[in-house]
């Protein structure tokens, strides 16, 4: 045994995205201690604004990078700087829905106190207060820069300790919605028991892979996976452990049943931070460990991963059409939607890589601007997300039902629209991955979510509104800011998408 | 021929019209009704210099444009023209003005200046409408959709129209329709998506089969010089099959049409009926037949089975109908039929006859539709039974109800006529069974038009209808130019069939028959003189 480690050689330019990140939400903790209550919330949205702009900064300086650090459990690759670029700036779109305060009479959407018990007389007074909390700033940092590292992680105990980085700032932002505050905790609990649980699958599969390949290196791994001496029984344990664990964060079925509860329960900025970026970063997660972990034993994931693919798409969609409230149906399409995802990742070739890539760009985008207009849709209690309150918007506000309806529409994949090519994109990699039976299954499966789609646009534009049906608040320039660049995207990206297109294609190469 | 970019042109003022309709002020509806329909009157006059310019004799595609839009798919934006696609563009520029003139007050929140008084138990209440810019607006958005998916000759960029064209007509029909309106809108969506993303996948298929060739493309002219393997076009014709079957609709993809028919506002439905459907029968001709040989010949057989059914089948079920929208919208699915028998029966007379029945099935549709609207208007009712003698108050109406309606049934010397008789000729001379099967549906067409004229129009007046006006000079004008066409073309149709017939020439030979036996063929001339 050598008995002197030596240290790995650091090189700080290469991390540098995920470093800034990692220190302003530190210098957002000395804020939270330091800095006088009335300034602290806009110093703080500052400074995450700004740390998030420096982070984009440095992975366009980065592109093209193409190597491994710090001891080869870092890939800077195009994969991991692509989608780093991408959670930068939706963590940017995410800071601003955060700070929107305009909304909701007495503050933000997020509550001051998240650990009096809902109901008492504190509890009470709590939703009459205009108290307000600014932890969530740096928690969000926190988060997103665990979520930068998660994709980019070419080792698996690093991949671990991304995964809690990013989840338990997730698990308590989860439980800080101002209004419903019983639902709200419901859904920290629940992300974060189910969440544990698959933290404990994904650790016990990396020392089941140690055991295979003597190494937790995906490099490694994929060597090993090619000589026939080591136990196949230890390989396939190893990786279905460990896709229990990732299959989680992306919501694929049968490990989804957090999702539609979470997406509900939790605030609506975090719920699509978690929905846009969370996605994103165990996507590329998932796309990393498949495709360069295990890229030479596709013969034993890929069958099982079909029939994952399979059971995401029919499970949310049809799921999604039984649903009423609006949170929820979005909560099962973004289920649907990581079936459609993971046909890209299953096609495993460059096409299924950038396709996915683009995917998750698109995507992000929609989905972040669709829960800001979720947001817009109060009543007195809060936002109204029963769909049956949504009958009529389209008389009432034409500019935000319309909104919508192009976002609806762009998640339906109607062609014009981001969607379409998006899922365009990653069909076309599916055939020629030889997977053509998941794609008839995709397209079946994108009419059913046509339908409950067109169902909230009748809703919107065909019915008469009711009297005392919800309002909609005047968004300040925050949350506009956010729907006017998911419109931009949705719209650029579905006529105009070759730059974005050749971006994913130039990124489409994991370094092993 | 100048490079000018007509179809572009063309395809680009109506969308431009929409915008500017849409920035008017709100109060202003008579400003949005007068620039919309100026606008379509200027895509009309460019496409009537078009087609002056297009050589009957010249290459198969005019008026070409070709540039790179997304070479990561192998998608280009790429337009030109065909004899077919030339009328159907026509078609387009001559309904839209017709329809926008027709919906002048169809789309005001306010009651129909022509609507009688309200009687007991017979109104149609309709639901409040949305906005009249917002219509019009619509209506010209349809308009360029229309004409890119007739003049896209690059697979993925047809797609693109044919899946996008479903948004404002979607709306149209759930904003502005009758009382089912969100039912008929969400069924008709529903239904095309499926077909459509059917479809997508068979558009998918398509690239990955020509990249397996070497040569990703979506590019019409290189697609149709590839060879694919049998199954793989089997496979791949029928994605695009059933999307175009239930465009069409054929039986029997044909549930929606009567309820989106029926319920949609009058200028919906004379578009949807006279020309979104059409591009089902289109995409038959211009992408099933040459892409895809072996498989229509070999499935040939069975979609003729099926266009027969709908023939009869159609027929039938518009005598039964007591709802007047219904009850064109069954005798549509009948001359689809007709029409999908003449582009499967491969012979150069039918695909022709085909053509032209999509062509004059608009203009006699389009006729009968906008004069029942007029009825509808008035009458408030959309039932057959509550009609009766209208012709005594009427009868500028009940003409033209009877001009159109005949036209239907494929009276000669008007236009429909010619388009039947060549479809039934040259089917006769490859399927005699089908063609003499099909022409019981003109006996059945004479039964449902002249039973539903002779049951609103004559007999005694009903007493609700005393006070109902006839029609006005500007609804008089809207329908006019549809009857003048189809008489012009019932005597004259050489203009439309030179265009015509090279491309269907063309067609014939992507899919590699020729017409059956000359002895035949000229037995069956001789029996037309």
């Amino acid at each position: 045994m050598p008995t002197d480690i030596q240290a790995p050689e650091i090189l700080y330019g290469p991390l540098s995205p995920i470093l800034i990140v990692l220190g302003v939400a530190v210098l957002g903790v000395l804020v939270e201690a330091f800095v006088p209550g009335r300034l602290r919330r806009i110093v703080q949205i500052v400074l995450s604004l700004a740390g998030l702009l420096a982070a984009l900064v440095a992975v366009v300086l980065l592109a093209g990078t193409n190597k491994l650090v710090a001891g080869e459990a870092v890939a800077v690759d195009g994969p991991t700087l692509f989608l780093q670029g991408l959670l930068a700036i939706l963590g940017m779109v995410g800071v601003l829905m955060l700070a929107e305060r305009s909304l909701d009479s007495s503050g933000g959407a997020v509550v001051s106190k998240a650990a009096v018990t809902p109901g008492t007389r504190e509890d009470v007074a709590l939703s009459e207060s205009d108290a307000i909390q600014s932890e969530v700033f740096p928690l969000a940092l926190f988060s997103l820069a665990g979520m930068m590292l998660f994709p980019a992680a070419n080792n698996l105990l690093l991949m671990f300790v991304a995964l809690e980085v990013l989840s338990f700032p997730l698990y308590i932002m989860a439980g800080l919605a101002r209004r419903r505050r019983l639902l709200s905790q419901e859904a920290a609990l629940k992300y974060f028991l189910l969440g544990s649980f698959a933290s404990a699958f994904f650790i016990y599969g990396v020392a089941l892979l140690y055991g295979y390949a003597g190494s937790v290196d995906l490099g490694r791994i994929f060597d090993a996976t090619g000589n026939a001496a080591n136990s196949d029984v230890l390989l396939f344990a190893g990786i279905a452990m460990l896709a229990v664990g990732l299959l989680f964060k992306i919501g694929a079925v049968p490990f989804h049943a957090w999702t539609p509860d979470v997406y509900q329960g939790s605030p609506t900025p975090v719920t699509a931070l978690m929905a846009a970026c969370t996605k994103i970063a165990a996507f590329g997660a998932v796309l990393r460990v498949f495709y360069v972990g295990f890229g030479q034993a596709s013969w034993d994931w890929r069958p099982v991963m079909w029939g994952v693919a399979i059971l995401t798409m029919v499970v949310g969609a049809v799921l999604a059409v039984t649903q009423t409230d609006i949170k929820r149906m979005l909560a099962y399409s973004a289920i649907a939607h990581t079936g459609f995802i993971l046909v890209g990742v299953i096609a495993l070739n460059k096409d299924g890589l950038s396709g996915t890539l683009f995917y998750l760009a698109t995507y992000g985008f929609t989905t972040m601007a669709s829960f800001a207009l979720v947001s817009l849709v109060r009543d007195s209690s809060g936002e109204a997300t029963h769909l049956a309150q949504w009958t009529g918007l389209g008389r009432r506000s034409p500019l935000v039902a319309g909104s919508f309806a192009l976002f609806l529409f762009a998640l339906a994949g109607i062609p014009l629209t981001s969607g379409f090519i998006a899922k365009f994109a990653v069909f076309k990699a599916g055939i020629e991955g030889g997977a053509t039976p998941l794609v008839i299954v995709g397209v079946i499966t994108s009419a059913v979510t046509a339908f409950f789609y067109a169902r909230v646009v009748v809703l919107m534009f065909f019915n008469e509104p009711a009297p005392d049906g919800p309002t909609v608040a005047i968004p300040s320039g925050y949350t506009a800011a956010t729907i006017a660049l998911g419109l931009a995207v949705t719209v650029v990206l579905g006529v105009l998408p070759q730059p974005v297109l050749d971006l994913a294609n130039q990124a489409a190469l994991f370094v092993r | 021929m100048s490079s000018f970019p007509w179809l572009t042109t063309i395809g680009v003022v109506p969308l431009i019209g929409a915008l500017v309709v849409s920035a008017l002020p709100r109060n202003r509806p008579q400003l949005a009704k007068q620039v919309a329909l100026a606008v379509s009157l200027l895509v009309l006059v460019l496409t009537i210099v078009m087609c002056a310019g297009f050589e009957a004799k010249g290459p198969r595609f005019q008026f070409v444009q070709a540039h790179d839009w997304i070479p990561a798919f192998g998608a280009q934006y790429a337009v030109g023209v065909d004899g077919i696609a030339l009328v159907l563009i026509a078609l387009v520029a001559v309904l839209v003005p017709v329809v926008l003139l027709a919906s002048w007050y169809d789309a005001d929140p306010t009651p129909h200046p022509m609507a009688g008084e309200l009687t007991e138990g017979a109104e149609i209440v309709d639901p409040p409408k949305r906005g009249v810019k917002t219509f019009f607006a619509l209506m010209l958005v349809l308009e360029t959709m229309m004409i890119g998916v007739f003049a896209a000759t690059d697979v993925f960029l047809f797609y693109v129209f044919f899946e996008a064209m479903l948004i404002p007509m979607y709306f149209i029909i759930g904003s502005y329709g009758g009382p089912k309106r969100s039912y008929a809108a969400v069924k008709f969506l529903l239904y095309s998506l499926f077909g459509g993303l059917l479809m997508l996948a068979a558009v998918i298929g398509l690239y990955v089969a020509s990249a397996n060739q070497g040569l990703g493309t979506f590019s019409f002219d290189k697609l149709t010089q590839l060879e694919f393997s049998h199954s793989t076009q089997i496979w791949l014709f029928l994605g695009f099959f059933i999307a175009f079957a239930i465009k069409a609709p054929l039986f029997p993809f044909h549930t929606w049409l009567p309820d989106a028919g029926a319920e949609a506002p009058v200028g919906g439905a004379v578009l949807l009926v006279g020309v979104l459907d059409k591009v089902g029968t289109f995409g038959f001709l211009r992408y099933c037949l040459p892409l895809f040989p072996y498989a229509s010949r070999t499935l040939a057989p069975y979609i003729i089975v099926l266009c027969i059914i709908g023939v009869l089948y159609g027929a039938l079920l518009a005598m039964g109908q007591k709802d007047l929208k219904r009850l064109v919208s069954y005798t549509s699915i009948a001359h689809f039929g007709f029409i999908g028998l003449g582009c499967f029966a491969f012979t150069t007379q039918a695909a022709t006859g085909a053509v032209l029945y999509m062509v004059n099935h608009g203009l006699s549709t389009g006729a009968l539709f906008l004069v029942i609207g007029f009825l509808v208007a008035r009458g408030r009712s959309r039932l057959v039974g509550d009609y009766s003698g209208i012709a005594n108050v009427a009868p500028v109406l009940a003409g033209l109800f009877f001009v159109s309606g005949l036209s239907s049934l494929a009276l000669p010397g008007l236009s429909t006529f010619v388009s039947e008789f060549l479809v039934l000729v040259g089917s006769f001379t490859r399927y005699p069974v089908a063609a003499v099967l099909a022409t019981i549906g003109i006996i059945l067409a004479a039964l449902y038009i002249l039973l539903v004229f002779q049951r609103t129009m004559q007999g005694p007046l009903a007493a609700a209808y005393t006070q109902m006006r006839d029609l006005q000079f500007r609804e008089v004008l809207v329908v006019a130019p549809l009857i003048a066409l189809m008489l012009f073309l019932g005597f004259y149709p050489k203009p439309l069939t030179d265009v015509i017939t090279p491309a269907v020439n063309a067609t014939m030979q992507d899919v590699g028959v020729k017409d059956p036996a000359p002895t035949l063929l000229s037995h069956s001339t001789t029996q037309r003189r």
